[in-house]
Parts: structure tokens; sequence; C-alpha cells
């Protein structure tokens, strides 16, 4: 039973982390109708730059700093630059540009910082473990990931409800040309839009730090995933991102700890576990098409 | 996705100057080993081979993606699964066993291929008739996911190698053709790949690649004159499968080896590349743009470890500042508004 709850514990960390990603991305795809695969190049970015900030100061605080600023400013800078040109072409050449800007992000990280991955130490102040129930303890940074992750939530549901930024952005995500011929300056709009897009993979990024590996590659893996959770909340949709995320998380962290022991009670060990982490793997991406059958446009569409 | 696609495929018969341009090309593409051969450059046959076997992949995903409009993600599926077709037979002929217990194998390239473009578009069936129900970034999604679950289970199938993948000792067998002899085989993939242009040549201009622009255009309007676009997309979707399956049976022949590596979500985007890069919905696009790119690879890596930090602004400045990719660069600089 302990061990069900910590999976499920696990299960939320990582959904939250999800969450993160998946909120900056269907913000992106929902307003300016672009698909960004260079998404998880900001995530990278964070936790490289909080891994090279806390090697050079030992300071948590500032890492953290750093990990914001990088991906904030690499995010509003790579909209400038590049992806303002792609707002008016259709997928394929979004795909295609993005594509190249991963190509370019990844090599410029290896020129950096090398191949080798970067490991950054839990902050001394969340380091060690709480007893949750008798028999269940659970890393203290973990519990804080989730809390952050919620926190984050809990302030994009009310700057998005309640605020007059939050008004333009569903206005835009809706109708964009009639914000547009309201007067609003949509290209500023846009930029902070994504500038809070990276800041959130840059959060992302620099909690993951302490927990998984820095290496170059580190945002491919989640990018797939982050978008297997847009689609599957409804693209556009804070909402279905906040929902699809837990749920992404929650069903790959329970398949990858349970199908191999299910499994061994009908094969061999070693087979499975490898057709256990395969069906694991596939897990969600079975989730995602299942959903996708049932309702073409994700759970919680945006655009009715 | 412009105009362009459709005003060079409703003629059928094709204008002169690009008679002229394809002959050369056919000569130069015939003409190519025993050129190389005689600049002492052999090395250069097994490139021009992979250019090839990509140009068949990247034109069968043009069907689909330029003609249909059908934006696949995950055409590295169909490839990889043509690629492991080959691997399956070919093991399971060495072990002279039964596949599934009653599929003999083989190392026939005659019967290796029609399997390989048969298992690929029985997928590219199953995935495009679920996948169709869907459209725009919802249908990139779901693509990329079914191929992402065959390249897991690929991955976790440990008695076909799992993530090392495995070896195939010896090419398949053609007649008695020695198929380990790189020009050989580069002439083996050169009739192929022209087949496969020649009939995707066919299929854009006949009267199922009419419908299939048209519901490129507008699916509705096609719809209201009595045509149901579901059906033509799942035709077009296969085919396009099955093109993708016979390049993946060459290349696990060329590289005698086949690893999940070729069902990866970024061998999905190499394909996209190279159909943009040459020009998306042209026919010979794919051809160019298979040939930049793996040619740019080749040259860049023997420069710089580093060569995607070179070809990542290429593909950018490509995006950004090129309509309709190579082939579209090449009209608009020497031959004007006439040619594709």
């Amino acid at each position: 039973m302990t061990l069900v709850l910590e999976q499920l514990l696990n299960g939320l960390q990582f959904g939250v982390m999800l969450f993160l990603l998946a909120a900056g991305l269907t913000l992106i795809f929902g307003i300016m109708g672009v698909i960004n695969l260079a998404h998880g190049s900001l995530y990278m970015v964070g936790a490289y730059a909080a891994a090279f900030a806390a090697a050079q100061t030992g300071s948590f605080l500032i890492a953290v700093l750093a990990g914001l600023a990088a991906a904030a400013f690499i995010g509003m800078v790579m909209e400038l630059v590049v992806l303002r040109r792609l707002y008016a072409r259709d997928h394929l050449d979004q795909v295609l540009a993005t594509f190249a800007l991963i190509l370019i992000f990844n090599q410029s990280v290896t020129l950096l910082f090398g191949r080798q991955p970067l490991f950054v130490s839990v902050p001394p102040a969340l380091n060690g473990s709480v007893q949750l129930l008798p028999g269940l303890t659970y890393p203290v940074y973990r519990l804080a990931i989730i809390a952050v992750g919620l926190l984050v939530a809990l302030g994009l549901y009310l700057l998005i409800n309640r605020t007059r930024v939050g008004m333009l952005v569903r206005a835009g995500a809706t109708h964009r040309e009639m914000v547009r011929a309201l007067g609003v300056d949509i290209r500023l709009l846009y930029t902070a839009v994504f500038g809070l897009g990276a800041l959130l993979a840059g959060l992302a990024g620099l909690m993951a730090g302490p927990i998984l590996a820095v290496q170059v590659g580190m945002g491919e893996q989640i990018l797939i995933m982050t978008f297997v959770v847009v689609v599957i909340g409804g693209v556009g949709s804070i909402r279905g991102a906040f929902f699809g995320a837990l749920l992404v998380g929650l069903v790959d962290t329970s398949l990858r700890a349970f199908a191999p022991g299910l499994l061994r009670h009908v094969m061999t060990g070693s087979e499975a576990d490898a057709l256990g982490a395969g069906l694991a793997s596939m897990g969600i991406y079975l989730l995602m098409a299942i959903v996708l059958l049932v309702r073409p446009k994700g759970l919680f569409p945006a655009h009715v | 996705m412009s105009e362009n696609a459709i005003t060079n495929t409703d003629s059928a018969a094709p204008a002169p100057g690009r008679i002229v341009t394809l002959l050369l090309l056919a000569v130069a593409l015939i003409a190519l080993p025993f050129i190389v051969k005689a600049l002492g450059q052999p090395a250069l046959v097994p490139l021009a081979t992979r250019v090839l076997i990509y140009a068949i992949a990247a034109a069968s995903l043009n069907l689909a993606l330029g003609f249909g409009g059908m934006v696949s993600f995950g055409h590295a599926a169909f490839f990889g699964i043509g690629g492991y077709a080959v691997g399956i037979l070919y093991r399971t002929f060495a072990d002279d066993a039964l596949f599934l217990g009653f599929i003999p194998g083989t190392d026939q390239l005659l019967i290796t291929l029609p399997a390989a473009i048969l298992v690929a578009g029985l997928f590219a069936c199953i995935i495009g008739a679920l996948s169709l129900r869907t459209s725009g970034v919802q249908f990139i999604m779901i693509t990329l996911a079914f191929a992402q679950m065959l390249f897991f289970l690929f991955v976790s199938l440990k008695a076909y190698g799992g993530d090392d993948g495995m070896t195939i000792r010896r090419r398949n067998a053609l007649f008695d053709l020695n198929t380990r002899d790189d020009v050989t085989f580069y002439f083996i993939c050169l009739v192929i790949a022209a087949l496969v242009f020649l009939a995707l040549w066919r299929i854009v201009g006949s009267r199922f690649g009419m419908v299939l622009a048209g519901i490129r255009q507008n699916e509705r309007r096609m719809a209201a004159i009595g045509i149901a676009p579901y059906r033509y997309k799942l035709a077009a979707f296969v085919i396009s499968g099955m093109g993708a399956g016979l390049a993946g049976a060459l290349m696990a022949n060329y590289l005698r080896f086949i690893s999940p590596d070729m069902l990866h979500w970024t061998k999905s985007g190499e394909l996209m590349i190279m159909v943009i890069l040459g020009g998306v919905g042209t026919l010979l696009g794919p051809l160019l743009g298979a040939a930049a790119l793996v040619i740019l690879e080749t040259v860049l890596t023997s420069w710089t470890e580093h060569w995607q930090l070179v070809l990542g602004p290429i593909l950018l400045l490509v995006v950004l500042f090129t309509q309709g990719g190579l082939n579209g660069l090449i009209a608009r600089l020497g031959l004007g508004r006439s040619a594709p």
C-alpha cells in the first residue's frame, strides 16, 4: 500500500513538471498557433543555467534566478528573431524551423558544456525526507516540486481568469483577429506570452536538475511527452494541460513501476522487464490515441 | 503548399524543357558510378545509394504530406517496419525457423521487398484509419504517437535485438547478381527508385491525384460534389506508407543492420526535412532534398564534430527565406517560371 502511495506521489511530481512545460506550450499553440518543438530546449537552457550558476556560486537562490532569467531571455529572443516570422506559415514550416532550433541549441550547449551530464545537488534546506504516514517517507525536495507546481497552476488560473492580461490571452486564443482589430498590441502580447511559457519551461528545467541528470537531449525526451499532454488536454486549454499532465504523469509512473512486476507472473524475469518497460513507454501514447479517437479535440477543447 | 503543385500536375504531357531535365538527370544517375570510379572516388557510390533510398522514402511521404495535405510526423514507423520485415525474414531464414509459427524466412529480394511493402501498407492502413479521424495539430501528434508506440515495441522485442538492433549477415539475393557489390546494389536501388517516381508521377496525374489535390485545398467542397474525402486520404496515406516501407527494406539491405533508431521520431523529422528542403508537393523535390541533406551531413561531419550547428542555421534560413524549398529556389533562379 505504501508502495502504491509512493508511486502516486512520484506520478504527481512528474505530472506537475509536465504541467509547467505543457502550460507554456499550450498557450503558445492556442494563441499564436505555432508548434514549437524547441520548447524542450528552453527547459534544457533553464536546467543548464541553474546548474552552472549553482556550481559557480553555490547559492541555490542565485541558481533559481539564473535558470529563470536565462530561459525567459532566450525564449523572448527566439520569439523575436525566429518564431515571429512563422505565425502566418503552415504547421510544416513551423515544425522544420523549430527542429532546426533544436539542433542549434543542442550543439551550442554541447560546445559550451561538453557531453558529460552535469549533476546538481539538492539544496541543503530541502535535503532529507519526511514521514508522511507510518512507513511512508518521502523526499522533501520532491514534495517541494509538487507544491511549486500546484502554486504555479493556481497562479496561472488567477492570471488567466482574473486579470486584464489574462482576458487578452483568452480573447487572443479564441478571436485573434478581433483582438487585433480592437487595437491591442498583439505582437507585444505574443512576446509576453512566449516569455511566460519560456519562464515556466525554465522553472521545470531547473527543478529537474537535482533529480535527473542535466544533459543534452533532456529537452526532447520530455518534449514529446509534453505534446502528448497538450493534445490529450486539448490544445490551448490551461485546464486541459493541468489535468492532462497529472493523468499522463500518473499513468506513466505507475506503468513503469508496476508493469514489469505484473508481467513477471506470466513470463520469465528478464523478458518481463524488457516487455514491461516497453509497454510502460507505450502506455501514454496509447492513452493519447484512445483519447483522440473518442474526443478528437482533446478532453478540454479551448475552441468549442 | 502553393498553387504551384497543381499547375505542374494537371498537364498529362510534360513540357519539353522538363523532359530534357529528366533525361539529363537519368543519364547523370546512370553514369554516376562510372564517373566516380574514373575520378577515383568509389566511396561516393554508397553515398549516392543512400540518397536514392532516402529519396524513395521522402517522395512517398510527400504523397501524403505535399499532395494530400496530411502532415504525418510518424513515417519513420513505416520506414522501420519495412526494415524489420527484411531483418525478421532473414533471421528466420538463417535460423531455419518459422516466424509466428507459420511464415518461413527468406533471403530473396523479390520476396522480401513485396513483404515489406505489404506489412508497411497494413500498418499504414490501421494507423491511417484511426489517425484520419483527426486533423491539424492533432493529426501530427497522433501519427507521432503511433510511431512512438512501434518504436518502443521494437525496443522491447529482445528476440530481435531490442535496443541494440540486429545485423543482417548478407544482403538479400536477387537472381545471380552480387548484391554485396556497391555498384550492383546502386543500380538495383536506382531501378526501384525510378519505378517509384514513375508510379508517383502517374498517381499524382491521375483522377485520384486530382481528387487528392482538391481535398487538400478544400475538403468541404469535395464532399459537397459527392466525393468521400476520408477514403481518398486513407488510400493516399497507405500508398505513402508502402513507399516508406519499401525504402526501409532497401535501407536494411544497404546497412545490413536494423535498429529501433529507424523508427525514432527524429527519423520522421529528417524525412520531413528532406521533403520541405526539396519543395513540398513537387515530384522531384524529395530527390533534391534527400541529396541535399545526405550530402550536407556527410560533408559537414568530415569538417567538424559539431556539424549540426551548421546544419541548423542552414535549415532555418531555407524555411524562413525560401518559398518552396530548393526546387522553388532553382526554378526562380535559373529557369524562370516555366520549370516546376
